[in-house]
C-alpha cells in the first residue's frame, strides 16, 4: 500500500510471514475483521436455532398465516396445491436477503484500530459501543480458536486490560493475522514510543542500512498523513528492536515448549485431586444408601456421577497439548485439542506466584503454580480451569523451569536453593520462621511457616499437609496489612496479609512472632516502594527497561514518559 | 513489654472527636433493629428461644456503647514519605501501609448521620480489592483537603500496575 511497506518486504526479510500480513493493520486505520465474523459470532447457532423451530412449527405456521388448517401431508404439498409457490419462494428469499443484509451491516459497523498507544473496537448497529485498551496497560493477549472458528480459518484476539470484564476482543481474524498481529501489538506496548524518541535521536549510531531506511520514508512523505508517520514510526520501532535483540523474534522460530506433560503424569494427577476424593465419598454414601433400602439416592446421585466423567474426560484433553514457551514479549502459554487458546503475558504482568503441592501429590512429587493476574481473559484456561493456573502438574524440574519464565528476574540459578526450600523444607533454615508458640495456632505447620525477603521479592512458606510457597514481586505489591487478634495478642503473634490483585494465590503469612513482623512491616512498606519507582516492565521493551534489568552497557535514554521523577515531589512535609 | 503490636512512627493522626456519635447512634439504631427482629420471632413467630436471642442483643450492644470511644479513638492515619498508614481497632488491631502510587480513586462518603456532624469518610482503593483503607469521621473541611493532596502525591508517584 504505502512506500515504507512496498520497500519494508525486500529489506526485511527477517520479518516472518504472518507479520508481514499484520502490518498492513498496525498503521492506525479502521479496519474491519474476517467476513465470517457475525456467522461465527452465533451466526450458526442462530441459523441451527431459526431451522430447527422451523421444521417443528411448520404445519402450525402454515396454518397460522394461511388459515388452512385441513390439509393432509406435507406443507410443501399444500403450498403446491394452492399454486402459492411464487409466493412461498419470495418469502424465503427475503428472509435470507434480511439476515445476509444483517450480518453485512454486522460486518460493516464492527471495526477496530491499533495506534501507537491504543487498540480500539468499536460496533453494534443500534447500539454503538467503543472500546479502547491502552498498550501500556495490556495485562496479556490470548488467541482463542473454537472448533468451527479453526474451520474457517479464524481466531479470537482477546487483549485483557487491568479490571473486571475489560477486555477488548478482536473477534474474529484470519489465523496468521491473529498471531502476527499480536506480535505487532506487543512490540507496538513493549516500549515503540520510547524506542522512537530514542531513534530520532540516535539513528545515526544505528548501521547503515537502518538509518537510511528510517530517512527515506520521511523524503518519500509529501502527504505526510498522521497513518503514515504512525507506519514508519511501527517500522523504525521494529529495527530498533530488532537490533536490541535479533535473536528473539518470537515468530521466526516458534518457541518449543519447556515443560511436557506426559499423558500418565496428567491422568494421576486428575486421578489423585480432590474432586476424586469428594467422588468417593460420594460413592460409599450411595452405598450405604443401597446397602439400607434407600434406593432414592442412587437416582438423584447417579446421573452426577456419569456426568463427572466429562469433567475428566475434559480436563485430560485439554491439558494433553499444553505448552508453555518464554518469547522476547512474555510468557506464552497454550494449551487445547479442538478448541485452542495461546496466550502471552507480557513480562510484569504477574502480581503473584504461588506452588503448592497437596498431600495426595507428595509421593510423586508433582507440583502445581498458580499466578494472580490483573487481567482475566474470558476463556478458561489450561485443564478447564480458570487461566490463572500455569503449570497444571509438573515434577520439581518442570517448576523451576516455569519459575525462571513467569518470574526471569528472581527465578535464576543463583536464588534456585532458596525456593527449593521454600517448596520441600521442614522448616528451622534460612526462613525465619514462627516461634514455638505458634504451635497454638498452627500446630502442625508452625515450623514450616516462614518468610523471607530476596532482592525485590519476599516469598511466604506454609501448609506441611497442603505444601505452598507463594512469590510475590514488591514492585508489584499493592498494600500491606498487620493483623492482631486476641489471641494472637496473648500469645504475642501477628498476621501478615499482602494485598495484591485479587486472584487464586492470596499472599499472607499466620503466627508470625509480632516483633519480627513489625520489622517485617516497616521493612517490606520501603522496599515495595522502592521497587514499584524502579520498576519499568509495563513497557518492557524500550531500552530503559533493557537497562535496567540486564545491565547492558549502554547510555540509559530519558524515563518513559508516564514516568515523573519521584525525587521531585519528596519535599512534602506532614500536615 | 506490652503484647500489642505498635509501628514506632510516632503521633497517629486522629479523626474527629465528634465521630464517637456517628458510632454510637449506628451501634443504637443495628441494637434497635435486631431487638425489634428477636421481639417479632419471640412473640409473634412463637419462637420460645426469642429472649434468649434478645438478651444476646441487648449485653452486645450495650458492651459496644460502652467501647464506642475507645473505638473511636483507635482508629488513625499517618502520612509517610511514600505511603499512607492505617491502623484500627483495639481487639483486632490491624495496620494498613498503601503507597501513594498504588492509590487508583479516592472516595468521598457521607452518611446522614456524619452529614449532620458535618463529617465525612475518606476511602481508598487499590487494584487489590482486599485493601479495604477507609478513614472514617474527617471533617469535611480536612476531608477534601487531604483527598486533594494524596489524588496528587498519588499522581506524582503513579506507576504501573
Amino acid at each position: 500500500m504505502s512506500a515504507p511497506h512496498a520497500r519494508g518486504n525486500g529489506a526485511a526479510s527477517t520479518l516472518s510471514q504472518a507479520e508481514r500480513a499484520a502490518e498492513r493493520y498496525t498503521d492506525g486505520e479502521w479496519h474491519r475483521l474476517h467476513p465470517a465474523t457475525p456467522l461465527l459470532r452465533g451466526g450458526i447457532v442462530f441459523i441451527a436455532v431459526f431451522g430447527f423451530v422451523l421444521s417443528n412449527l411448520r404445519e402450525r405456521l402454515i396454518g397460522f398465516f394461511v388459515g388452512a388448517p385441513e390439509y393432509s401431508g406435507d406443507p410443501i404439498d399444500a403450498i403446491y396445491s394452492h399454486g402459492w409457490e411464487g409466493w412461498a419462494l419470495l418469502g424465503v428469499a427475503v428472509v435470507l436477503l434480511l439476515c445476509l443484509g444483517a450480518f453485512y451491516l454486522s460486518w460493516r459497523m464492527h471495526s477496530f484500530r491499533i495506534t501507537g498507544d491504543a487498540v480500539e473496537v468499536r460496533s453494534g448497529i443500534l447500539f454503538r459501543t467503543q472500546r479502547k485498551a491502552r498498550l501500556d496497560r495490556i495485562q496479556g493477549i490470548n488467541i482463542v480458536r473454537p472448533v468451527i472458528a479453526r474451520l474457517f480459518g479464524a481466531a479470537k484476539l482477546d487483549i485483557s486490560v487491568a479490571g473486571h470484564d475489560a477486555n477488548v476482543q478482536l473477534a474474529y481474524l484470519g489465523s496468521t493475522l491473529a498471531d502476527g498481529l499480536r506480535g505487532d501489538v506487543l512490540r507496538l506496548a513493549s516500549g515503540v514510543r520510547a524506542a522512537e524518541a530514542a531513534a530520532s535521536g540516535a539513528v545515526g549510531v544505528l548501521p547503515g542500512p537502518d538509518a537510511s531506511e528510517s530517512g527515506a520514508p520521511a523524503a518519500v512523505g509529501a502527504p505526510a498523513t498522521a497513518s503514515r508517520t504512525a507506519a514508519v514510526g511501527d517500522l523504525v520501532g521494529r529495527r530498533v528492536n530488532e537490533f536490541l535483540a535479533p535473536e528473539l523474534d518470537p515468530n521466526a522460530a516458534p518457541p518449543a515448549s519447556v515443560v511436557k506433560i506426559p499423558p500418565l503424569r496428567l491422568f494421576g494427577s486428575l486421578l489423585l485431586s480432590g474432586f476424586t476424593v469428594f467422588l468417593l465419598v460420594v460413592i460409599a454414601f450411595l452405598i450405604w444408601g443401597a446397602s439400607s433400602g434407600e434406593l432414592w439416592l442412587l437416582i438423584v446421585v447417579l446421573p452426577g456421577l456419569i456426568g463427572s466423567a466429562s469433567f475428566y474426560i475434559r480436563r485430560f484433553t485439554k491439558s494433553l497439548r499444553y505448552s508453555i514457551a518464554g518469547t522476547a514479549d512474555g510468557v506464552r502459554v497454550g494449551f487445547g485439542l479442538l478448541s485452542t487458546s495461546n496466550e502471552t503475558l507480557p513480562p510484569g504482568r504477574i502480581h503473584a506466584v504461588e506452588v503448592l503441592q497437596p498431600l495426595l501429590w507428595r509421593p510423586f512429587g508433582w507440583w502445581q503454580i498458580r499466578i494472580d493476574t490483573a487481567g482475566h481473559s474470558r476463556e478458561k484456561g489450561a485443564a478447564g480451569q480458570p487461566n490463572t493456573t500455569m503449570l497444571p502438574v509438573g515434577d520439581a524440574a518442570d517448576v523451576s523451569r516455569v519459575l525462571s519464565l513467569v518470574l526471569p528476574g528472581f527465578a535464576t540459578e543463583e536464588h534456585r536453593a532458596v525456593i527449593e526450600a521454600g517448596m520441600v523444607s521442614r522448616g528451622r533454615d534460612d526462613f525465619t520462621g514462627s516461634p514455638r508458640r505458634g504451635a497454638w495456632i498452627r500446630p502442625f505447620s508452625w515450623q514450616r511457616t516462614g518468610f523471607r525477603v530476596v532482592d525485590d521479592v519476599i516469598l511466604l512458606r506454609r501448609g506441611v499437609v497442603w505444601r505452598s510457597l507463594a512469590i510475590v514481586p514488591l514492585a508489584r505489591l499493592q498494600s500491606l496489612e498487620l493483623q492482631q487478634g486476641p489471641v494472637d495478642a496473648a500469645l504475642r503473634l501477628a498476621d501478615a496479609r499482602f494485598h495484591t490483585v485479587s486472584g487464586p494465590v492470596r499472599p499472607r503469612l499466620a503466627a508470625i512472632d509480632a516483633p519480627t513482623g513489625v520489622r517485617l512491616f516497616e521493612e517490606v512498606s520501603a522496599r515495595a516502594v522502592v521497587a514499584a519507582a524502579a520498576d519499568r516492565s509495563h513497557r518492557w521493551g524500550s531500552p530503559s527497561w533493557e537497562l535496567g534489568t540486564q545491565g547492558a552497557g549502554a547510555p540509559a535514554p530519558a524515563v518513559g514518559p508516564d514516568h515523573a521523577a519521584p525525587a521531585s515531589s519528596r519535599n512534602q512535609e506532614e500536615l | 513489654m506490652s503484647p500489642r503490636i505498635d509501628l514506632s512512627v510516632g503521633e497517629w493522626r486522629r479523626v474527629s472527636p465528634k465521630y464517637v456519635v456517628v458510632v454510637i447512634a449506628s451501634t443504637v439504631i443495628t441494637g434497635l433493629v435486631l431487638s425489634a427482629a428477636s421481639v417479632f420471632l419471640w412473640l409473634v413467630g412463637g419462637w420460645t428461644f426469642g429472649w434468649v436471642v434478645l438478651a444476646a442483643v441487648v449485653v452486645v450492644s450495650i458492651f459496644a456503647l460502652v467501647i464506642a470511644p475507645r473505638r473511636a479513638r483507635s482508629i488513625g492515619y499517618r502520612l509517610r514519605d511514600d505511603d499512607l498508614l492505617f491502623r484500627r481497632g483495639i481487639m483486632f488491631q490491624r495496620f494498613v501501609s498503601v503507597p501513594y502510587g498504588r492509590m487508583q480513586l479516592i472516595d468521598i462518603n457521607r452518611g446522614p448521620v456524619s452529614r449532620m456532624l458535618g463529617l465525612a469518610d475518606l476511602k481508598f482503593v487499590t487494584a487489590a480489592a482486599s485493601t479495604g483503607v477507609m478513614v472514617p469521621g474527617l471533617p469535611e473541611p480536612e476531608a477534601a483537603e487531604l483527598r486533594d493532596r494524596l489524588v496528587e502525591l498519588a499522581e506524582s508517584r503513579r506507576a504501573g500496575l
